[in-house]
Parts: C-alpha cells; sequence; structure tokens
C-alpha cells in the first residue's frame, strides 16, 4: 500500500515538473546573451571553419581537455573494479558474420579517418571517428575475432594515455601566449589536427577498452 | 512552434521520466538507463531551447557533445559496479531497497 502512494507521488511530481517546464519554455524570452556572433567573428583565427569544433578545440579547449581525463579516470576506476579476473574466451559466431566483419572493419577505419579529416570543416571530429574506430573493436570482439582484454600491456597504456599527454603539452607549450591553450591563429589548424589525431587513438581506445576490459567471465 | 522548442519539450519529458525510472525502478540495469535517459532529456532541452528561433548555436552542441562522451564513460563504471556487485552477492538490487 505504501508503495502505491509512493508511486502516485512521484507520477504526480513528475508530470508537475513536465507542465512547469513546459510553461516556462513556452514563455522563453530572447536570447539573454548570443554566443552565436563572437563564435563566427573569431572563426577565422581559429584555425577550423566549423563552428562546433572551434569551440571544442579553441574556444572551450580547457573542457576537451577536462573531458578526456575524465575518460582516462573512468577507465581506470573499470580497471580497479574488474581487478584480474581472466577474460572471457572469444566465442566463434557464425563464419558469414565474421567474413562480414573482416569486410566492415576496414571500411569503418577510412570512415574514422575521414570523420578526423572533415571535422575542421563540417561535422565530424575526433570523438565521432574515435566512436567508428570503438564500434569496430567492439564489433570484431562480438563475432569472435578479438579476445576481451585482460591486464592492459604497456603500449596499450602509453596509447591510451597519449591523447592526454599530447594535449597537456600542447596546453603547457602554449601558456608562453599567456593563457591555456590558447592558440598562435597562424598555428591553429595544425595544433588542433595534432591534438585530434591524438585524441582520436586514445578515445577509441579507451571506448573500446570500457567494453572489452569488461568483456569476462561471469562471477569475477 | 519550432522544431527546436519540439525538441526541448521532448527533452523535458524525457528527463522526467527518468527521474520515476531512477527513483521507483529497483533493478540496477534499469536505473542506469532511466539515468541516462536524464541525461539526454538534459541534452535535447539544450540544444533545443538554444534552436528556439531556428538559428542554429554552436556553443550548445559543443558542450552537449563533451557530455554524451562523459556519460559513455560514468554508464561504463556503472555498468562496472553492477556487474561486480552481482559477482559478490548475486544480486542486482541495492540492499537498502530490498524491504522498501
Amino acid at each position: 500500500m505504501k508503495r502505491i502512494g509512493l508511486v502516485a507521488l512521484v507520477f504526480t511530481l513528475a508530470v508537475a515538473f513536465v507542465a512547469v517546464m513546459a510553461g516556462a519554455m513556452l514563455e522563453l524570452g530572447p536570447v539573454a546573451i548570443d554566443l552565436r556572433t563572437p563564435v563566427a567573428q573569431q572563426l577565422v583565427n581559429s584555425g577550423v571553419t566549423h563552428p562546433v569544433t572551434a569551440v571544442l578545440l579553441n574556444y572551450r579547449g580547457y573542457d576537451t581537455l577536462l573531458e578526456i581525463a575524465v575518460l582516462l579516470l573512468a577507465l581506470l576506476a573499470i580497471l580497479a573494479v574488474v581487478g584480474d579476473a581472466p577474460a572471457a574466451p572469444p566465442r566463434a559466431a557464425h563464419p558469414v558474420l565474421q567474413t562480414l566483419a573482416r569486410l566492415a572493419v576496414p571500411l569503418m577505419v577510412v570512415v574514422a579517418v575521414y570523420l578526423l579529416w572533415a571535422g575542421a570543416f563540417r561535422p565530424g571530429g575526433a570523438f565521432q571517428a574515435a566512436a567508428v574506430l570503438a564500434a569496430a573493436a567492439v564489433l570484431l570482439h562480438l563475432v569472435g575475432l578479438l579476445p576481451g582484454w585482460r591486464r592492459p600491456p604497456l603500449r596499450l597504456r602509453v596509447g591510451m594515455a597519449a591523447g592526454f599527454a599530447l594535449f597537456l603539452v600542447v596546453a603547457a607549450g602554449l601558456l608562453t601566449q599567456g593563457a591555456l591553450l590558447q592558440y598562435p591563429p597562424a598555428w591553429a589548424g595544425v595544433l588542433i589536427l595534432l591534438i585530434e589525431s591524438g585524441l582520436t587513438v586514445s578515445l577509441a581506445l579507451i571506448l573500446a577498452g570500457l567494453f572489452l576490459f569488461l568483456a569476462r567471465e561471469e562471477g569475477t | 512552434m519550432t522544431t527546436g522548442l519540439v525538441f526541448a519539450l521532448t527533452g523535458a519529458a524525457l528527463f522526467a521520466m527518468g527521474v520515476v525510472g531512477v527513483v521507483l525502478a529497483k533493478h540496477l540495469l534499469r536505473r542506469i538507463l532511466a539515468f541516462n535517459l536524464m541525461g539526454s532529456g538534459a541534452y535535447l532541452v539544450l540544444v533545443g531551447l538554444a534552436q528556439r528561433f531556428d538559428v542554429v548555436d554552436p556553443v550548445p552542441q559543443a558542450m552537449v557533445l563533451t557530455g554524451i562522451v562523459v556519460a559513455v564513460a560514468a554508464t561504463a563504471l556503472a555498468l562496472a559496479l553492477a556487474r561486480k556487485l552481482h559477482a559478490l552477492s548475486g544480486q542486482l538490487e541495492l540492499p537498502g531497497d530490498a524491504d522498501a
């Protein structure tokens, strides 16, 4: 009986919340702070021509720097949680699936490289490219061609930390410019592409690791 | 009503549905999914409200992109903890929820 009262209360509150939010959104006035104009004005100095990439890696570069740090931290926490249990042996899928995966993965790598390159002038960038690469690794694992990861060997650890380290080195090197991650306009495009390449490799390994380190025998 | 506003209203509804799930669901997997639903709702509100006059604003889009990646990491960590709990105790509910 108590449970029914709780459910009714929560549902009522949720409906009231949606009603208040909808009312507030429909009454909302014009934009108080318009960031579109400064974003568009500074685009020539940002080194890229796509505004979202400019915001991500130039204007708000430290957000992205901390983001890759958060991802690395989450991966370390997962490694601490799962311990040293043996990885699950790969379960071989149907040969047709395996062949299809073998055909799809090289295409996914090509798509990832294209997305990384396209980020400078159209939707795309390091995160999207890394997501495609990580999906390729998960696909290979699901069809039984790539075993789950156990303890990360040294080169895997280096690869996972490389993006963050590269980003930090660039940020530290640019401190002479006066502010954190303030790129000189002439170098901005090259630096952003360099950081994005590092981020793609590390993010892909981290995102794949989030899945593959958890792919273990149950009960460990 | 513009498309952006429809997205924002949908986001508010999704957020409320997520809150209901987090509060009421006992199974941890359902809770994690509900928590993700809350996140998706918040992203829709952010992006939708920013373009409620049909002009795209890149700043909230970049913030949401950052948020999505962090949410993936948080979800993976939550799943790892849930698996550990299942391995240790054999159940996927928090101990305090059993008698609630």
